[in-house]
């Protein structure tokens, strides 16, 4: 056991307790987690860095409103319904048409005006947030992904989650969703974690839950070897994000929308450490060579230039 | 710098701890170990009967303060009835009067007694009354011949006593035996026959019922035994054990040749015992000592407070030993439960019902719970009312529970009553989320979780030395603390972790 954990810790894995102690405690001031833990404050955040986001449609705040969201609702054929201060992705309803009066999830069920209802009522009184507090409902766009993903997802909306420590991207992942996760982007739900390096943006490994994959189990297409676009634009996006939020060690969700480009979904003050699976390496290296040969580096050009070229190299 | 603050925080913490603790171990003398626990006992009688709408009157022979119990408490229990108690020829008999019953009845009487350890010889007790045989003709002879016969083999009034004993238990066709005993003797007929036999040769002697204290639990029966007057004392002689003298496992209920429950206007009687040894370990006899020792020290320290909130802190003080562990189990095994404080909940209830009823009691609460409220999430009910319908669920559930158990006879069953309904309320709701959001292997994993910590916190919680450490050494709290606060930054890896990156390694 202990020798497991000598290696472990020989490449640089981050445990939960490291992360926790000497990551998110120290460079995670506790004033500014509202910022990406209201979905909200993140988005606006974002457009006043002119960052791009999906648009908001709509928000609702008190259990009165939810009777005229059908009414407000006519306008969108499809949308996202969310918590504002969900975690793990709960919550979250994909609605990609309409049938008569009904709506259409991403997995294809059907659901009813009242189901929809039901269901901004519970997120209103706190299921789905952190420890249960009251919280809204977000109406907006919903993400038509870039057709470089079209072979290796199903339902759902891949996502790109960029881990950005004092503003240097340290790791990067795709996410993939599946149909074990029912069209959601979280590893934990069974959707795909491809590693991705990030000099060039190229896809390297891939994990189902903890297996070894290299194919998408329900498309049976390769997810290595893909090239992301618009790679660079990506990174400087992500990169801005720690000025914006002022948090040290940081989780970026993108996604890539074939029109809009790159949107920022939502950012994480505690991102979780599966991306070490997906990329099969640990972050502590990486990590510690940044807090050793970086820290000065001041603008976001030169943090991803320097990312790109030196991360590649730690291992 | 952090952490040099830190550490220099805990030394601290640990060290004032430690030297407080070995100052009262080692200077003053405080007791590491547990006291002996004080022999105390709870002794139940249950009567049953049925009544048919005439007067009732039961009679209960119940025991009275001897040299060798004491009795703390005493309560009758029952419904509507009149309570008297008289001492009737030394016995002490309690009864329950009432004028119009009618079904089921029940009576309770409850004592709670100490065992006195005296040592003290048997009281002296003169002139006493030598009751005659009032054996005739044929019976006269052969009790006669019964008694020649163990007076050869006997030096004294007790081998005496035992040769009859021997006589009356040979399973020798005896003729003079059968004509006095009958066909299948009970065991107080042949106690009586001893006591006439001895009243030939003018010993005293007197036929006595109560029960045997022993270290086991349960149900337990009166027995019956006798007492022999030797040089002015009473001398017990049990003829199953053939234990003699002062018989002190022995609770006296009542002497004669009386029944112990006489009932009048009711039948079918049913008569339970149920004989239990406390397992509270008497604070009182504890502080007395510390007290007599250490008298200015004894001023500031917990066994001065009042004996209510003492026991309430004897548990309440048991909580960071508890908390400590689920510290331990969460962030450096890495198991996960619901709630971050819920196990240590439950396994203070654990307390009341015992681990095994406890888990048993708890799974069924929960599944049965659990199901209810997949039911609810059809009807689609906002999150307050249904947490609030939950809740009132489940406190129907515990009351069905406890009438079940009851009937059923599972005294444990009525102890669901101290689960803490609010945790058990929100478990439910989260392992309902976490069953539709995760799926049930997660729900039931976390739910296994919370069990095995609950458990292996009471097991923890409840020994008896570590109540007694922290009762009379709170300042290992101290170091508790500053070993908890010490785990606040251990960045190691959690044990299931290791498991879970294992695939990484093996590249």
């Amino acid at each position: 056991m202990f020798g497991l954990a000598k290696k472990l810790s020989g490449i640089g894995i981050m445990g939960i307790n490291k992360r926790n102690c000497d990551y998110t405690l120290v460079y995670n001031p506790r004033k500014y987690y509202p910022l990406v833990d209201d979905k909200l404050r993140t988005k606006q955040l974002a457009i006043d860095a002119g960052i791009a986001v999906p648009e908001l449609y709509g928000v609702i705040e008190i259990e009165h409103q939810i009777r005229e969201l059908p009414e407000f609702l006519k306008k969108y054929s499809d949308f996202v319904l969310k918590p504002a201060q969900g975690t793990g992705g709960d919550g979250i309803e994909i609605i990609v048409g309409k049938v008569k009066s009904l709506y259409r999830k991403s997995n294809g069920h059907l659901v009813t005006e009242e189901q929809l209802q039901h269901h901004v009522s519970n997120i209103l009184n706190g299921l789905f947030s952190l420890g249960g507090h009251v919280d809204k409902a977000i109406i907006e766009y919903r993400v038509k992904f870039d057709p470089v993903f079209d072979a290796i997802s199903y339902q759902g909306v891949p996502d790109i989650r960029i881990i950005v420590f004092m503003g240097f991207p340290v790791m990067a992942m795709l996410r993939l969703p599946t149909q074990m996760s029912s069209g959601k982007a979280n590893l934990h739900k069974g959707a795909i974690g491809v590693g991705i390096d990030i000099a060039t943006g190229r896809t390297l490994n891939a994990v189902l839950k903890n297996d070894v994959i290299t194919e998408h189990p329900d498309t049976r297409n390769p997810v290595t070897g893909l090239e992301i676009p618009k790679w660079e634009e990506l990174l400087m996006i992500a990169a801005k994000c720690y000025e914006l939020t002022s948090l040290g060690y940081l989780g970026v969700d993108i996604v890539l929308d074939r029109v809009k480009g790159p949107l920022v979904l939502e950012m994480n003050a505690r991102p979780g450490l599966n991306i070490q699976i997906a990329n099969h390496m640990g972050f502590l290296h990486r990590l510690e060579f940044i807090q050793a040969n970086a820290i000065r580096l001041g603008s976001v050009f030169d943090r991803v230039a320097f990312s790109r070229k030196m991360l590649s190299r730690v291992h | 710098m952090l952490n040099r603050h830190l550490y220099i925080l805990c030394a601290t913490l640990f060290f004032a701890g430690l030297g407080l603790f070995l100052y009262k171990a080692v200077y003053l003398g405080f007791p590491l170990m547990p006291g002996q626990k004080t022999d105390v006992w709870e002794v139940e009688v249950k009567i049953n009967f049925s009544a048919s709408g005439r007067p009732v009157k039961a009679l209960l022979y119940v025991p009275r303060t001897s040299a060798d119990f004491s009795i703390i408490n005493e309560n009758f229990i029952s419904k509507g009835y009149g309570i008297s108690i008289s001492t009737v020829d030394g016995n002490r008999q309690v009864a329950w009067s009432i004028r119009n019953a009618r079904g089921q009845q029940t009576l309770y009487y409850h004592a709670t007694i100490e065992k006195m350890v005296t040592g003290e010889p048997p009281a002296t007790s003169k002139n006493v009354k030598l009751v005659p045989s009032e054996y005739e003709g044929a019976d006269l002879e052969a009790a006669t011949a019964i008694l020649l016969e163990a007076k050869q083999k006997s030096a004294d009034k007790i081998t005496l006593v035992m040769q009859l004993i021997d006589i009356i238990e040979s399973p020798a066709n005896n003729d003079n035996l059968s004509l006095l005993l009958g066909e299948n003797p009970s065991q107080q007929r042949k106690i009586e026959t001893i006591i006439r036999i001895l009243s030939l040769d003018e010993i005293p002697a007197r036929l006595v019922h109560g029960l045997h204290i022993s270290e086991q639990y349960g149900k337990s029966s009166p027995v019956s035994w006798l007492e022999v007057h030797v040089d002015e004392k009473w001398m017990g002689v049990e003829p199953v054990t053939r234990q003699t003298g002062k018989l002190s496992d022995y609770l006296v209920l009542w002497k004669g040749i009386d029944r112990m429950v006489n009932l009048t206007g009711g039948e079918n009687l049913n008569v339970a015992i149920n004989i239990k040894q406390s397992n509270v370990e008497s604070i009182t006899a504890a502080s007395t000592r510390e007290k007599s020792i250490h008298p200015t020290f004894w001023r500031h320290s917990l066994s001065n407070l009042p004996l209510d909130t003492q026991r309430v802190y004897s548990i309440l003080l048991t909580v960071p030993v508890g908390v400590f562990l689920l510290v331990l189990l969460r962030n450096i095994i890495g198991i996960k439960t619901f709630g971050t404080f819920m196990p240590i909940l439950i396994a203070m209830s654990f307390r009341e019902t015992q681990l095994i009823s406890g888990l048993i009691l708890f799974t069924i609460l929960i599944s049965a719970g659990l199901a209810i409220r997949f039911y609810l999430e059809k009807l689609k009910l906002l999150l307050v009312p249904r947490l609030a319908s939950v809740l009132i669920i489940v406190i129907l559930l515990m009351l069905l529970m406890s009438i079940l158990s009851h009937n059923l006879g599972i005294e444990s069953g009525l102890s669901v009553a101290l689960f803490p309904m609010v945790i058990i309320t929100m478990t439910i709701e989260r392992m309902s989320i976490v069953w539709e959001e995760r799926g049930p292997s997660e729900a039931i994993n976390q739910g296994i979780g919370s069990l095995a910590t609950a458990s292996i916190a009471f097991l923890i919680m409840s020994l008896g030395h570590v109540e007694h450490l922290v009762t009379v050494f709170p300042e290992v709290l101290f170091i508790l603390l500053s070993l908890t606060m010490l785990l606040g930054r251990y960045s190691g890896y959690r044990l299931l972790e290791i498991h879970r990156f294992k695939a990484l390694v093996s590249k």
